[in-house]
């Protein structure tokens, strides 16, 4: 909300500079987003009159004018302008002004006639962006008053930024208001009396949903000229709240809601038919806005109708067909109490947000209707004339906003915000917001005033003499509070010690988006089952991800199009997989990995990445759990059908997947190389085995090479296993060493080295004990794996 | 005898000084005491010499061999150090080249910078804990005094997937998920992703927050004050201005927001504090009765407070980032930075 500072200033004026003012505000809750000086910087321009005028001698479009400023002669200035006219007052800008933009007056000729300064429209002094023809100032304008001074245009627009619970400060009286307590000032509310009643007409007016509407004022003013001029001092303090003056009755209820907080509607009286009727709408209803917006209203929606149609959604908009217009005579004025929860959310149902409906959304005055149809009223009286009639008002007291007494408990006050009050400042500052204080022993019972919608409860009222009192005057403590020692768990690995392990493997890490295109889903994870936002913020960013991968894909494509040729990324978070209807949030730790092993380095063969590079990466972070699992060839439907592997614990739980893009992906999406991916979930990779301690052998270890000849499909594995099925206490260590094909090798075999470690607790072995358990796993081997001992 | 032993000596000795390598030092060596050495032959000769004069001529022939010795000790240390210097001239390097090897990679910034807020939590005895994402109406909203149509709701743009199910907004669902399941006295952060439907050059769909609260018997807003002037000290690693200023959440009363002296321009006004000399970096308070009520626990006995920063615009302002969306690009000459 936008508000003037010299508006302000009329009910309180404190003496602070504007910047001490908007910093007292803002610390008081009601956050000052932009203050903005209401007019450019200009100077030398006064208010002139136009008391003689000639056409120019060789221009059609100019008028040669002599104009009076004040001084002793009249000045002349050529003016292009259509509306300027002998009699009028605008302002005049005299030679050594200088206009917004540094622009300078000076003594000039126009077509060889003299021209001793300009004549301004708003535009030129910054006031608008758009202005035709002179800006036309009123009769009573005083001649030679400095323009600025006449206008006080060394005004402030202060935009504040309201939070929803403060409702009441959606006004210049409500801010003052604020600004008065905050200055412990009394402030100056504008008098001003009922309206004569000089009419007879009178809309009978019922009210059938009275909770949504317990109170409804309305009066009928005939005889209006809507084609009158909005007086200056109400269209600039509109201009100054961000308003654009339109026509006079539209003008008078937005300066109303401006100054008091209340919405009020003008109906053309001409196009009611019968009476008025606040209701429910009809399912299906429909009705045309003021904005030429249709829409069709549910059985939730308020309206103001008369006995034929709908007119008005009520508390966000009125009708089209009953709005005023130029030629309207007579109106129909509202002004009603809305309950703020028959409102709520209504107008965003339709894709609308007013002045009205935030207004009374939040919560407008309950008791403030009758003096802000009298404002009206006085208002329009005074600018389009007319003879207003007796005003009719349906209450449901019953229905209105209750302000039952809080208890306020001294102690409670004192406990929560660290520090002790005075009751007498307490008391002060609970009063000077309007509320009605009743001492009691052990603190207060408080009542609140009807503009106040945020104060229900005792906490309610500690917050606003923190406000008050000021936050940054409470005290700071140094944190002192109970502790505990946490657990130290050493069966579950921290995630982060994993996250180091890759950022040390070369890896960066990437964080993506949790949703993705959906195209893409489906693209990498066909059989998936997804769950799709309903409002996404656009469609590459519509359904959850199934897999980090997709983000990661999208991440390394960023990359590799700009010039990387070598990616490794990783991510945590959450994946989204829908089951059984259910949607399980599951924590998953994803990488990926492309282009050569290494950097580009001097001295170094390049080599591009393979499985079991990234294997090995994979393999360390299961080493950090010292846990053991196993990598089996399977098909996924992202990877190589012959590179990639799940990955199973001990228990043949699945942990995750490592493999190649599958090669039609990895040209469907972009990539020139192939690119490797894992994916494990968090829970089961983070399962740590707690060390145990094993007594160390004091006799020598014994090492055994074997060179074994096998079938091309039998796996490392089969020969570990094998190995690993011998019930062989004495043996340390059995890993393959080296792969062999070629020469010397038939095909459709290889040759497998594998090394053996043995090691006896109590005693050195000798070659005959060594020789036989050699030859009980070679035996082993034969059986299950059709091994050959290489010649 | 047929050479005099002092000429033997003087030969030898002329042998030794010319030598420049240790094989033919060797070779002299062998060539003088080898066992068909010339000293070696001298000393058989002495057997066919009169025995009164073998002693003398043994005496003039050892000394003669003892000089020898000394001078090829010396000179086979002089040609070893001669022979380590050229090697290491041989074998010295461009120390400057780069090393081979894996280059390291990096932390994602966001990670790096919620790692040090938990770490600053953790060092007072809060307990990091972790909430779903896809969070329930209830979670998100209702528990936290926030019910449909508040205009609150309007101040978070929220992802739907159903009438029930939303992306969480902010990561005070974790508080009502751990006040449900805990008993107080509660010392928790809650660090995690969240979503607004919202995005242009200062919004994205995605971004981080840490939740924190503590509840216990007796906790007042000026422990918040502390906690929250304390944390920010040690974030920003110096003496910051911090200001509260009154705010409004459904969830707290009294609510405040919390600025900071801007650590761009030092609170001189730039466009990063728009002109302000402040930023806000927090929004707390003490935790509403009707939240209380929501998770069954008694506000006569308990009081809390709660406090949620956004991860994104402290690493911004801890790292001088200068666009948000920055975040999410993964381009790896920005994540490169933070290694």
């Amino acid at each position: 909300m936008k508000i003037s500072e010299t508006w302000l200033r009329t009910y309180v004026n404190p003496a602070l500079s504007t910047e001490e003012l908007v910093a007292q505000i803002t610390m008081a809750g009601l956050e000052v987003d932009a203050v903005e000086p209401v007019a450019a910087e200009f100077s030398g321009v006064v208010v002139g009159e136009v008391v003689e005028m000639e056409k120019h001698p060789d221009a059609d479009k100019l008028n040669v004018c002599r104009v009076n400023v004040g001084e002793t002669e009249l000045l002349q200035i050529v003016c292009g302008a259509a509306n300027v006219r002998v009699g009028l007052k605008i302002p005049a800008a005299l030679c050594g002004a200088i206009l917004p933009g540094d622009f300078k007056i000076k003594k000039s000729k126009l077509r060889s006639v003299e021209s001793f300064g300009m004549l301004c429209s708003a535009k030129e002094l910054g006031l608008v962006a758009e202005a035709e023809g002179l800006m036309e100032l009123p009769a009573d304008a005083p001649i030679g008053t400095d323009i600025r001074a006449y206008l006080q245009l060394n005004d402030h627009s202060i935009e504040v930024d309201l939070t929803p619970n403060r409702a009441d400060c959606l006004s210049v009286e409500g801010v003052a208001r604020e600004v008065a307590v905050l200055n412990q000032m009394p402030l100056n509310i504008p008098a001003f009396e009922p309206v004569a009643i000089t009419n007879s007409e009178k809309l009978s007016v019922s009210v059938e949903a009275t909770t949504a509407c317990p109170r409804y004022l309305g009066r009928v003013i005939s005889g209006v000229n809507n084609q009158a001029e909005t007086p200056l001092w109400i269209a600039e303090r509109l201009r100054r709240s961000g308003l654009r003056s339109l026509s006079p009755l539209v003008d008078v209820t937005n300066y109303v809601l401006l100054e008091l907080g209340q919405p009020l509607h003008v109906f053309d009286a001409a196009k009611l038919a019968g009476s008025i009727t606040v209701r429910y709408a009809k399912n299906l209803e429909t009705l045309e806005l003021l904005n030429n917006q249709s829409v069709m209203f549910d059985e939730k929606c308020l309206v103001i109708s008369d006995d034929e149609s709908a007119l008005a959604f009520a508390g966000v908009m009125g009708g089209s067909y009953s709005a005023v217009h130029e030629d309207t005579t007579s109106v129909f004025l509202e002004c009603a109490f809305f309950a703020p929860l028959s409102i709520a959310g209504k107008a965003r149902q339709f894709g609308l947000h007013t002045d009205s409906s935030h207004r009374f959304e939040r919560g407008v005055d309950f008791e403030l209707q009758n003096r802000a149809i009298e404002r009206a009223s006085q208002l329009i009286l005074e600018i389009c004339g007319g003879q207003a009639g007796e005003i009719t008002e349906v209450t449901t007291v019953s229905e209105l906003p209750k302000r039952e007494p809080i208890r306020f408990r001294e102690t409670k006050l004192n406990k929560i915000l660290g520090m002790s009050f005075a009751p007498e400042n307490v008391c002060r500052i609970l009063e000077s917001l309007g509320m009605k204080v009743v001492a009691q022993t052990d603190g207060w019972l408080v009542t609140p005033p009807s503009f106040r919608f945020d104060i229900a409860i005792e906490a309610d009222l500690i917050e606003e003499i923190a406000r008050i009192h000021g936050y940054n005057n409470l005290p700071n403590n140094q944190i002192l509070v109970r502790s505990s020692l946490n657990q130290a768990t050493e069966t579950v690995l921290d995630l982060d010690r994993v996250k180091d392990l890759l950022v040390d493997c070369g890896y960066q890490e990437a964080i993506t988006y949790s949703f993705v295109d959906e195209n893409l889903q489906k693209t990498i994870a066909p059989s998936a089952e997804f769950i799709r936002l309903k409002n996404p913020i656009s469609a590459d960013l519509a359904v959850m991800r199934t897999t980090l991968w997709g983000g990661l894909l999208n991440a390394a494509l960023h990359n590799t199009n700009r010039q990387q040729t070598r990616v490794r990324l990783f991510e945590s978070g959450l994946r989204f997989v829908q089951q059984d209807g259910e949607t399980l949030q599951e924590k998953m730790l994803a990488g990926l990995a492309l282009g050569n092993v290494t950097a580009e380095q001097w001295g170094e063969q390049e080599r591009p990445l393979d499985f079991y590079d990234v294997k090995a990466d994979v393999e360390a972070m299961f080493a950090l759990t010292g846990c053991n699992v196993q990598f089996v060839a399977d098909s996924h439907e992202t990877l190589h059908s012959g590179q990639s592997a799940k990955i199973l614990n001990e228990n043949g739980d699945v942990v995750g997947w490592l493999g190649m893009l599958h090669p039609t992906l990895e040209q469907q999406l972009g990539f020139e190389t192939p690119v490797f991916l894992f994916e494990l979930a968090q829970d089961l990779l983070l399962q740590k085995r707690n060390a145990s301690f094993k007594a160390l052998s004091k006799f020598p270890s014994v090492r055994r090479d074997l060179a074994l000849l096998v079938k091309e499909e039998t796996t490392a594995d089969d020969i570990i296993a094998a190995i690993q099925s011998c019930p062989e206490p004495l043996l340390q260590e059995a890993v393959i060493f080296d792969v062999y094909r070629g020469k010397g090798v038939d095909d459709g075999f290889k040759s497998v080295a594998l090394r053996l470690v043995l090691q006896n607790q109590a005693q050195t072995l000798t070659d005959i004990e060594i020789d036989a358990i050699v030859s009980t796993f070679l035996k082993t081997l034969t059986v299950k794996t059709g091994a050959k001992l290489r010649d | 005898m047929s050479t005099p032993t002092d000429d033997i000596l003087k030969q030898a000795l002329d042998e030794l000084a010319t030598t420049t390598d240790l094989t033919s030092l060797d070779a002299i060596r062998v060539q003088y005491l080898g066992k068909k050495g010339i000293f070696t032959a001298q000393m058989k000769e002495l057997g066919t010499l009169p025995p009164e004069e073998r002693r003398e001529a043994g005496q003039v022939i050892n000394q003669a061999k003892d000089v020898f010795q000394e001078n090829l000790d010396a000179k086979k240390i002089e040609l070893e150090h001669t022979a380590l210097a050229a090697r290491l001239a041989n074998e010295r390097i461009d120390v400057t080249l780069a090393g081979r090897g894996q280059k390291v990679g990096g932390l994602h910034p966001v990670t790096t910078t919620l790692r040090r807020i938990n770490k600053i939590f953790a060092s007072v005895g809060f307990q990091v804990v972790e909430g779903p994402e896809i969070e329930d109406d209830y979670h998100n909203f209702e528990a936290l005094n926030i019910p449909a149509h508040h205009p609150a709701r309007a101040m978070h743009d929220t992802f739907y997937f159903d009438a029930h199910r939303v992306l969480r907004t902010h990561t005070s669902p974790v508080q009502i998920r751990v006040m449900e399941s805990q008993t107080p006295p509660l010392k928790v952060i809650a660090p995690g992703r969240v979503y607004r439907c919202d995005s242009d050059i200062t919004h994205t769909p995605m971004f981080h927050q840490v939740e924190g609260f503590l509840v216990d018997t007796n906790v007042s807003f000026a422990d918040l004050k502390g906690v929250v002037y304390e944390f920010l000290r040690a974030f920003f690693e110096k003496d910051i201005q911090v200001r509260f200023r009154p705010s409004y959440f459904p969830f707290t009363e009294p609510s405040a927001e919390v600025d900071i002296e801007c650590v761009i321009c030092g609170g001189e006004g730039c466009r990063v504090c728009s002109h302000t000399g402040w930023l806000e970096v927090m929004g707390c308070g003490m935790i509403h009765p009707e939240v209380f009520k929501s998770v069954n626990i008694d506000s006569e006995k308990y009081s809390g407070f709660a406090f949620g920063m956004g991860v994104e615009r402290l690493a911004m302002l801890r790292y001088g980032i200068n666009d948000l969306r920055l975040f999410f690009e993964n381009d790896l000459k920005f994540l490169q930075q933070f290694n």
